[in-house]
């Protein structure tokens, strides 16, 4: 008997990948349901957290298995997430990488067990693209290009603009691409970029590098901030000088968190391009048609837009980060 | 008069403070010839405007944080966690004004700032128990609350940047009373600092703690009670520090705010001349320190530094600073600017040297 049991067990596991998850989905009771690992950076600004709320919600609702995993923005935490969702031969893996570099082991024992990869939000640098399935995530340098597009457009017929770039964190990937997609954005035109420093993605670093430049460029026109709250930091520096945000000094950030709403339906920021935390249904639309072994593409743009003052006013009551 | 003016240069020569403060003058130096207005300062809106003033404002908490590091360095202690501290500080002042009832009044504003300090004054009072008490080894006594901290902070802010919108709590902060509140309060504490430490035996008692706890104990000093005091201090600094970096922009950030600090406090400490191992302290170098530092960062931004290499550029820097106070690079450079000078003329360095090293000195000296 026990020997026959065996038997069987060793023909399941021979039967290979099918089999494995047939055998995994009778033991949670239910053989239908998608079971989705996924592993997130962590919880560091309003904008990740409403990425991991829409990503359980979502879920949720398309009746996805979800197992979450928070990597506390370390890699080896998210690498031992990823190993245990393969020991529990979850159907699908997804995940935010810490970094970029250092995942092509892991990345090797999920496609061994024949589980497929998502990537979210970052990308990841391998040479190996079959180790993941799709990337789905914010397309920075359209970011930089559509703040450049709307700056072109709306200084035409000025003479020369002066921008300051607030720059992200150095060497991170939406700091390098979104200045690239600006510049490539402005060139040809009158627009110069002046001045250019980082303020590490954070408020206090946006409003001294801000200050400093008020002090060393007497025709600051434009503030091109990385993301919102550098730009909010820049506002302060710009009112304690005794000029008006938005009016003596126009203002472009990316992101589009709610204070930086706020601040543009108040008429202190001028122009915001959106980067989207709401990814869940679409990451749900991709896991769906990966299990069922459809074709996708390698890379998904999140879909997002850009907003102006006015259209601030509109959608600030049900922004939901 | 000649050789007066000597024993004068001679004398700025050997002390510590002369090598940061030609470095924070040369920094600013490089500052006027690229922005020539550098020095310009105006009223704008009844208070003052200009560099020089950002320099005194930014460089405030770092100011607090380090006087606070500098009577734990004396007692051969060390703080890793004032950064930490400055997160929970700003996240416990913010999400209580944030909750309160009247969100944008003087009440709220207070009450927030009274649980952040009373909050903070608890963790230095647990850092300096684990030191004082218990016996563990600063570094790792304080690495404990470094690491635990954010953690503390984050999930008081829910992982949240948290907004305030109150004009009292900005003060702190972004105000101004003609010069910034926030350096008015940094030199405030650095001068009763100044004023209770060194005209007083409190001074001496601390670093008598530093250069040697068991001696000083068996002599009579209660060295428990003043190394649990300095932990308890340092944490009041940061959490001070915490609430100016936090109200400068009004809204309290977990993961960033106070990042690295600690180090810089250290630094400014070190150039200042403090040795890492305990005794003598100076209060005038840390404050030295604690401008050049800020000073280094306005530089950066204001000469147009590219962000890639400027913290190569802060490294080098900090780097000479360092070298050009080591006693044996001094000694070396004086030997070098006496060459030809007679053996019994050249001997006096050696024994200079050997005082400048030795952490003992009088008290009531600065």
């Amino acid at each position: 008997m026990l020997r026959r049991l065996m038997a069987a067990v060793a023909g399941v596991a021979l039967c290979g990948a099918l089999a494995a998850c047939g055998s995994g989905g009778s033991a949670s009771g239910d053989d239908d349901a998608i079971t989705m690992g996924f592993s997130q950076v962590g919880a560091e600004s309003g904008w990740r957290t409403a990425n991991t709320k829409s990503i359980r919600e979502a879920a949720k609702a398309a009746g996805i298995e979800l197992k979450f995993s928070d990597a506390q923005q370390k890699q080896e935490n998210q690498i031992k997430a990823i190993r245990s969702f393969i020991q529990q031969r979850v159907d699908v893996i997804a995940f935010s990488p810490v970094v970029e570099t250092g995942w092509d082991n892991v990345l090797l024992e999920a496609k061994r067990a024949n589980i497929p990869v998502i990537l979210t939000d970052r990308a990841i640098d391998s040479d190996d693209e079959s180790l993941y399935e799709t990337f789905l995530g914010s397309d920075f340098v359209e970011e930089g290009r559509k703040a450049g597009e709307w700056l072109v457009e709306d200084s035409k017929g000025e003479g020369t603009v002066n921008v300051v770039e607030l720059q992200g964190t150095t060497g991170s990937a939406p700091a390098l691409d979104r200045q690239e997609g600006f510049q490539e954005a402005i060139s040809g035109s009158d627009i110069k970029i002046i001045a250019s420093q980082t303020g590490d993605f954070t408020r206090s670093g946006g409003k001294q590098v801000m200050e400093a430049f008020l002090k060393s460029h007497s025709d600051i026109d434009v503030v091109y901030a990385h993301n919102d709250d550098m730009g909010l930091g820049a506002i302060e520096a710009i009112e304690a000088a005794g000029k008006k945000p938005g009016e003596d000094i126009k203002i472009i950030t990316v992101d589009a968190v709610k204070d930086g709403m706020q601040a543009l339906a108040d008429g202190k920021i001028n122009f915001i391009v959106e980067c989207n935390p709401l990814l869940g249904d679409q990451l749900m639309d991709l896991v769906q048609k990966v299990v069922a072994g459809e074709q996708v593409p390698k890379r998904v743009v999140v879909e997002e837009t850009t907003f102006t003052q006015e259209e601030a006013k509109k959608v600030l009551p049900e922004r939901q980060y | 008069m000649t050789t007066t003016a000597r024993d004068a240069l001679i004398r700025a020569g050997r002390s510590r403070l002369t090598w940061p403060v030609l470095a924070l003058v040369a920094l600013l130096l490089v500052n006027v010839i690229v922005t020539p207005s550098f020095f310009d300062i105006r009223l704008q809106d009844g208070h003052l405007y200009g560099s020089l003033i950002d320099i005194l404002k930014n460089g405030a908490p770092t100011l607090l944080i380090a006087l606070g590091m500098t009577l734990v360095i004396a007692t051969r202690g060390i703080d890793l966690s004032v950064g930490a501290v400055v997160a929970i500080a700003g996240a416990v002042a913010c999400t209580s004004i944030a909750g309160a009832a009247d969100s944008g009044g003087a009440a709220a504003a207070f009450t927030g700032i009274g649980l952040a300090l009373l909050l903070c004054a608890v963790l230095g009072f647990w850092n300096g128990f684990l030191v004082s008490v218990l016996g563990i080894q600063p570094i790792i006594a304080t690495l404990v609350l470094m690491i635990t901290g954010r953690g503390i902070a984050m999930l008081i802010t829910d992982g949240q940047i948290v907004t305030v919108n109150n004009p009292y709590y900005a003060g702190v902060g972004a105000g101004f009373v003609v010069l910034p509140v926030a350096i008015l309060i940094s030199v405030g504490m650095f001068a009763l600092v100044g004023l209770v430490t060194r005209r007083t035996a409190l001074g001496m008692l601390i670093e008598s703690v530093g250069i040697n706890p068991k001696a000083s104990r068996l002599a009579g000093v209660r060295s428990r009670t003043i190394v649990w005091t300095v932990y308890v201090f340092c944490a009041l600094c940061a959490a001070v520090g915490g609430l100016m970096i936090s109200s400068n922009v009004s809204a309290a950030d977990a993961n960033n705010a106070g990042l690295w600090i600690e180090l810089d406090a250290i630094l400014a400490v070190v150039i200042g001349g403090t040795a890492l191992s305990g005794g003598r302290y100076s209060l005038t170098g840390t404050l030295v320190g604690a401008l050049l530092i800020q000073t280094l960062t306005t530089t950066v931004y204001t000469t147009g530094i590219a962000p890639e290499i400027t913290l190569v550029f802060k490294a080098l820097v900090v780097i000479v600073v360092c070298l050009i106070q080591a006693p044996k690079a001094r000694a070396l450079l004086r030997r070098r600017r006496t060459p030809v000078a007679p053996p019994n003329a050249a001997a006096p360095p050696e024994p200079a040297v050997a005082v400048e090293t030795t952490p003992t000195r009088k008290v009531g000296q600065r």
